[in-house]
Parts: C-alpha cells; structure tokens; sequence
C-alpha cells in the first residue's frame, strides 16, 4: 500500500500567510497578550505554536508562553488499539491556573485529540479559558468541539488523508490530501 | 511486549522504547496532580513472596498514578501458606481479573514460570539471585540522565556479585547499550564465566574504581549468606568499603550508586552516600518512572513504533 497526492492545498508561502492572519485574530479576540499562552499538541502541533508566538510577538512586542502537551496518555482508544504508541514529553514550564490558554494543533478531525488535550490542561491547573487554533479543519467532527481559529477549512472524504508537513519536523512546508492506493 | 521476565532477553530497541517512554512518565511526577487516566479499568496485582518496601510501593504507585487499580498480596498471610503452588495462585489473581502480574519469588526462574499462564502479564520484580529488570532498567535511565549516554561509560559493580539479581540485570543491560563493566568483590563471591559476556573481573577496590565513571554499591545481602564466602564483615569492610578515598580515584565526575537499602559503615561510607555524587534518592524516584512505562507498554500488547 502506498500513498498517492491527489491535491496541493498550501504551500510554503500559504502556510505563512494563514499563520500570519491567525496571530492577528488571537490577538484581537483577546484584546492583547495579557495572560496569554499557547500550548502546541504533540507532535506537530508544537513548532506550529511556536511560530504563532513569534507571530505575536513581532505584532505586540512582547514574549508570551509556550508549552507543549503529550495527549497519548489521556486517548480515549488505548484500550483499543492493540499496542500503546509512544509517549512524548509534556513540557508546560508555566503554571496554567488563570491563563487564557490557546491549544494548537495542525488539524482537527474527530475532535477526540482535543478533548484529551483539555482533560491534559485541566490536570494541570484550572486555566480562566481554553481556545482552539488549527491549521486545517478538515470536518467529521464525533464531539462537539469546535475551532476558535482556523487556517483553512477542506472538506474531505473520511478515507482522504490530511497530511501536513512542517519544516521543523519534516524538512518542508506543505498541506496535502493524499489518498492510499493499491491493497 | 508481553511480559518483562529479564534483561537478558530484551533487545536494545526494546530497552530504549522503555527508557524514553519513561521521560515522559518522570515529568508526570513533578506535578501537583500526579494522576493520568491511561490505564483506567486494567488492574495490576503485586504478589510478593519475599519482603520488600520500596519495590513494592513503588510498582503500586507507579500503577496508580496511571490509573491502575491495584492490589497486593504478601505470602505471609495469604493461601500460599496454606500450600497453593505458584502457578494455581497466579491462575487464581487472573481470574479475579488481573491483567498484570508483579511478581517476587525467591526462586530464580519464578517469573518464566509464571509467564505460562495464558492472559496476563509476568513482571519479574526479582526472582531469587537470578534477575530483578526494572531495578537495572532504572539504573540505566539515571546513568543516561545523568551522563547523557551510556555506550563507552565505565561502570564499576561492587560486592556479592554472586548472589545479586541486580548486578545480573545490570551486567545484561549495560553491555548490551556499549558500557564497559567491571565487577569488583572477593574471588568467593564473583560467578565464573563473567569474562565470556565481556565483564572485567578484578579483585582489588582500588585498581577496579580507577577512572570510572560509575561506581555501583551491592547491599552485601545478609540473608543470602548461608556459608561464610568472606572470613567476617570487618575483613569485607576493610577491603571492598566505597569511602570517600575510593571515591577519589574515579573520575572526578563519577556517580555512586546503591540499588537500597544501604548498610551504612559496611559497604558504603556515610561520607559517600550522602554525598552529593550519590544518586541514590534520584534512582528511587527514576524506579516509578521506569515502572510507569513498562506498565503502560505491557499493557498495551505489542510493541509499535511510530503511529501517525
């Protein structure tokens, strides 16, 4: 089985853009950067937060917090899956408790990843809000949660594969849907 | 992964997935709220046949800060007196509906034993003078936390050699991740054949700790010493003591460490653990991490790479 691109929908440029244009609405919604933080979803929700803090930062001049957050341990489907994935390091080196917390991931699917991660910032304190920012909302949502903020919203098939790739972890910067091919 | 019997068995993939999963599990631990909810619903029993505080509270805790329900059964007060064999009781704690097994026996080969019986796991937490696995593979977590690395470092095992599961798990453990190991201790109490799996055997304290990097203290284990292997513990004392002029001929970074508890003023000097190169309080809090994760990837099944 392999997988075969059906279509490009961001390239390097886009994606910048779009990041770009979602810093700004962060700031606006929240009238500024007082108590604000955001937490990248690993893995690829973390390089994504911090390029949004740098975002902000270049708009507001002032540093805000990141963090990043390991949901592995709180899916609903561990007992599910026949085997246990790897755990990553949840690493929040600021105490949520008050904070306006911004959770950012690269897409958002069935929902599911973001009820874990809000079970994961409760425990870790008792945030003032949580928002939602995601690069892609790509629909069939089981839950429901809804995103605060979005980069771009593609409507797909449940079998289309949504794949993004970023620079800080794959080497390039691209959204593609992709499609599996053969048996 | 199905069940952790030995170190001797494990591959070094297999080691290292319990390693950095267990990084992860330590950051939990620092937290005001020392709970996650992965392994909700499953149920680890803790048999012990031989005592035990700090494994055994640390196997229960790191259960329960997964979420686990946990319970505990010492042989003293249970049928094991009453002449259950090993097997039946194991059947037994799986049909109350244990999934996972810690299992201390003072039979070398207890846990292997165990591991026949279909649908639950065995967590060998020592058997006899065989092996006790997450005792090294925690050892190994705080070298590599410390150091950085484990392959080229030289570690020094100090004592009965013979009659200690911790120093055969570690033996397997280390060389197979690329340290150098040397072990220490009287002629009576170094097993043959140690040279075959690339141990260096010395007889002399002070040659062996000479520029190391590790230096691992054995507790001499009293209850094991049914014969007289060294003339009395004074002549022990005098020859195989870590004091702080032993210490001076590692390197100068070197790292002391003791599997506990300690018989302070027989094999280790009080100048030496409580020094601020011992680390030994650093391995008890690096046990519940190491034991988190081989919790959480037992009771996942197999063991998978990557899942995106």
């Amino acid at each position: 089985m392999s997988l075969r691109v059906k279509a490009i929908i961001m390239d390097g440029e886009g994606m910048r853009r779009v990041l770009t244009r979602m810093a700004h609405e962060i700031v606006e919604r929240n009238k500024g950067t007082e108590q604000l933080a955001l937490v990248g979803v690993l893995r690829r929700g973390a390089p994504l937060a911090d390029r949004l803090a740098r975002k902000i930062q270049e708009i507001e001049g002032n540093k805000i917090a990141v963090g990043y957050l390991d949901i592995t341990l709180y899916r609903d489907d561990l007992t599910q899956l026949g085997y246990h994935p790897r755990v990553y390091r949840t690493e929040i080196n600021f105490p949520v408790t008050d904070k306006k917390i911004v959770l950012v991931d690269d897409v958002i699917f069935t929902g599911r990843t973001v009820r874990a991660a809000m079970d994961a910032i409760m425990d870790l304190g008792r945030p003032q809000s949580i928002q939602l920012a995601v690069l892609v909302d790509r629909g069939h949502r089981e839950l429901p949660i809804r995103a605060d903020y979005v980069g771009k919203n593609i409507p797909t098939s449940r079998k289309e594969i949504i794949a993004v790739y970023l620079q800080e972890v794959d080497g390039k910067d691209s959204v593609v849907i992709e499609e599996r091919v053969g048996a | 992964m199905r069940h952790l019997l030995g170190l001797r068995e494990l591959a070094p993939e297999t080691i290292e997935l319990i390693l950095s999963t267990a990084g992860p599990m330590k950051e939990i631990l620092g937290r005001e709220i020392k709970k996650v909810p992965a392994l909700r619903g499953k149920t680890v029993a803790t048999l012990f046949y031989e005592p035990s505080t700090r494994t055994r509270m640390s196997f229960e805790l790191a259960a329960k800060y997964l979420s686990a329900d946990t319970v505990g059964m010492a042989a003293a007060t249970s049928s094991v007196t009453k002449g259950e064999s090993l097997l039946d009781t194991i059947r037994t704690v799986k049909a109350l509906g244990a999934d996972i097994v810690v299992l201390r026996h003072p039979s070398p080969g207890a846990a292997h034993l165990a591991a026949r019986v279909e649908g639950c796991s065995i967590v060998n937490a020592g058997d006899g003078t065989h092996e006790h696995p997450t005792q090294a593979l925690l050892d190994l977590f705080t070298i590599r936390e410390i150091k950085g690395r484990i392959a080229g470092l030289t570690v020094v095992i100090v004592g009965d050699i013979l009659h200690s599961r911790v120093a055969r798990s570690n033996i397997w453990g280390l060389t197979r991740l690329g340290a150098r190991v040397r072990v220490v201790g009287p002629a009576t109490l170094i097993p043959p054949g140690l040279e075959q799996v690339g141990v260096e055997v010395f007889h002399d304290l002070r040659e062996a700790v000479r520029g190391s990097d590790v230096i691992y203290v054995l507790r001499i284990q009293r209850e094991r010493q049914r014969q007289a292997f060294f003339p009395s513990l004074r002549e022990y004392t005098r020859l195989y003591a870590v004091t702080a002029e032993i210490l001076d001929l590692a390197k100068p970074d070197a790292i002391v460490m003791h599997p506990g508890p300690m018989n302070r003023g027989v094999e280790i000097w009080d100048e030496v653990c409580d020094s601020p190169r011992a680390v030994i309080t650093t391995q008890v809090t690096n046990g519940v991490a190491v034991r988190m994760a081989v919790l959480y990837l037992l009771a996942g099944g197999e063991v998978k790479r990557d899942h995106h």
